[in-house]
């Protein structure tokens, strides 16, 4: 998971750097891919300081925001709601650059909810919060065949908890990558 | 009505009545609300060659408390304890304040085993019941339950429903040792065996209509699938393993087809009906909002159901092959979801946002009026009892899933918790469950 990670990572600003960000849809990625696969964990640390020195380069520093938020991989909800929050948004886009990177990443989404109402109702509306994940993920160029969804409802909270701050934690959609590799 | 408010004070310890049993398999029965002025039964230790395996009169006793509707008469405070007519002595039962009087006997297991009992009133005298139940080999607690049953008839005019059982999920442990077990058991908690065991979710057991299979969601294999299980043999059918959410499974009261909540691939919930036999599946619902949570009405023919078309989670029905638009049912509340309709078809349980909490609702079908009959906070899932007299529910107290019921006109609660983990989704069988 580690070396999936930091490949990702490298790659996403290995494209960051050498073209424009938008479109990383290109055939190159495969060739990037493994050029930096030999660098391996070393370029990882030297870049983040890289990434604090190039202010003035365009891209860079979104790039290392990006490697930021990929640490990151759980999106979370409003009571009630499937709509991806604000603050949310920058972390879906950059899951979402990731796969578009790298074809042969899959990623899994598991929605989730709090404890709150009825517990098929919740199944429901965690699909629904996976799906709007998925796609938003599609948006950034990920494609169908990377992503699978799957909703467990209120089944399997993270927070234990029985109030607002145990339930913000649950409404959450948890992104997986695994297989492909 | 303050006074439905009043803690009844009575304590139903069957747990530990019966060790040596499983200890995770038992749910302790205590009554949290009664009637304020419960009907005083008296149910005399039953007569019997030698000791009994099971105590019939404290079966008999607890089913009648349970019910909140009446105080069983303490042993201590009996002056005679006669197992035959003749023994009997009115004045004796009369000085002890005991409108009726149970008598029986346990007749001896090898040749035909069976529970004789009989229901006298203390005050006149008069001889109400005179029954004998077959009780074969291991069935003396529903031989027990079933005469409950016939006693709570004959003094309330309204058929008993002790002689059922429910099914539910149970969750323990935490982290990579959690666990859930689906569980059937008999309605009082006893008797409670594990029909799935699985270490990922299970979900919405529903009993068939005669009581001999369950159809449940499980999350075996990390994604949602239903199947339907036979509680006679223990074979199982995958019946539904689509792309997105399988769920909510709901019998037609003809046993032959499943209302089920599919979201296929394109991650929408709707409302379907697959036909078991021949696994045709049809589109109830098509709508961008979730639709989920079917229920059947009494005659088939139509569905109720959870849909948040309107913005928020209410009930709507919908009349099935009629091409009509689905129906709003709830009005009152911002949150109306899961609904079950009574046996009668008149009332609607659903679980409702009442103040900042998720309670049991009843919706009274014919005049739309609604009613909130249970006070937790976060309170889910009702079912209802077979003689629509009651609704089992789950309840959040003290962190812990535990099992509740509540009369359908509010008066009556109890509480039936596990000692282990969590107890959710409970479903009340059938009166014809085996």
């Amino acid at each position: 998971m580690n070396r999936i990670f930091s490949l990702g990572l490298v790659l996403t600003l290995s494209l960051g750097l050498g073209a424009c960000h938008n479109t990383p849809t290109t055939p190159a990625a495969g060739a990037s891919s493994d050029t930096v696969a030999a660098a391996g964990g070393t370029t990882a640390g030297a870049q983040s300081g890289d990434a604090g020195q190039a202010r003035a380069l365009p891209g860079a520093g979104t790039q290392g925001a990006d490697a930021q938020l990929l640490a990151k991989s759980t999106i979370y909800f409003d009571y009630d709601s499937s709509e991806i929050r604000a603050d949310q948004v920058a972390l879906v886009a950059a899951h979402g650059k990731r796969l578009a990177a790298d074809r042969n990443l899959k990623a899994r989404l598991e929605g989730h909810t709090d404890e709150r109402g009825s517990a098929e109702y919740n199944v429901a509306l965690g699909e629904r919060r996976a799906q709007a994940v998925k796609r938003a993920l599609l948006l950034q160029g990920a494609t169908e065949s990377q992503l699978t969804t799957v909703s467990y409802g209120e089944e399997r909270p993270v927070a234990e908890g029985h109030d607002e701050a145990a339930w913000a934690q649950n409404r959450r959609v948890e992104i997986s990558y695994g297989g492909g590799r | 009505m303050p006074d439905l408010r009043r803690p009844l004070v009575l304590l139903v310890l069957f747990a530990a009545t019966l060790a040596g049993w499983p200890a995770q398999a038992q749910l302790t029965v205590q009554i949290t609300r009664g009637v304020t002025s419960p009907i005083p039964v008296a149910v005399v230790p039953f007569g019997g060659a030698g000791p009994l395996p099971v105590d019939v009169a404290e079966v008999i006793g607890g089913d009648l408390e349970r019910s909140g509707r009446f105080q069983a008469l303490p042993r201590g405070s009996m002056l005679q304890k006669p197992s035959r007519a003749g023994d009997l002595d009115f004045a004796q039962w009369r000085l002890v304040k005991t409108d009726y009087v149970v008598i029986g006997r346990v007749l001896p297991e090898g040749e035909r085993s069976a529970v004789e009992f009989e229901l006298y009133n203390a005050i006149s005298g008069e001889r109400l019941l005179g029954y004998s139940v077959p009780a074969g080999s291991g069935a003396l607690r529903l031989a027990a339950h079933r005469a409950a049953d016939m006693i709570y008839e004959k003094i309330l005019g309204v058929p008993g429903a002790f002689a059922t059982r429910i099914a539910y999920v149970s969750q323990e442990g935490s982290g990579p040792a959690r666990h859930w077990r689906l569980v059937v058991a008999d309605a009082d908690g006893e008797n409670a065996r594990t029909i799935v065991d699985s270490p990922e979710p299970l979900m919405s057991p529903a009993w068939s209509p005669d009581g001999t299979r369950l159809a449940y969601v499980s999350f075996e294999g990390r994604a949602s699938s239903i199947y339907v299980q036979s509680l006679v043999s223990g074979a199982r059918e995958r019946v539904s393993g689509r792309a997105g959410v399988n769920g909510a499974p709901a019998w037609s009261p003809d046993g032959r087809r499943l209302a089920l909540a599919l979201s296929q691939s394109d991650g929408n919930v709707d409302v379907f009906v697959l036909d078991l036999a021949s696994h045709g599946l049809l589109r109830v619902t098509d709508d961008p909002a979730i639709d989920t949570e079917p229920c059947w009405a009494p005659d088939g023919r139509s569905l109720f159901f959870t849909s948040d078309r309107a913005g928020r989670p209410q009930v709507y029905r919908i009349a099935l092959a009629s091409g009509e638009r689905p129906k709003r049912i709830t009005f009152e509340g911002a949150y109306n979801a899961r609904p079950r309709v009574s046996p009668d078809g008149t009332q609607l349980a659903v679980v409702t946002l009442d103040q900042g909490s998720y309670r049991i609702g009843a919706v009274d079908l014919a005049s739309g009026r609604s009613r909130v009959l249970s006070g937790g906070r976060l309170d889910e899932g009702p079912s209802f009892a077979p003689n629509g007299q009651t609704l089992i529910f789950a309840a959040r107290e003290g962190g812990r899933g535990v099992l509740a019921t509540v009369a359908i006109d509010g008066s009556v609660t109890s509480r039936i918790s596990s000692p282990n983990g969590d107890v959710r989704e409970p479903a009340w069988s059938p009166r014809t469950a085996p």
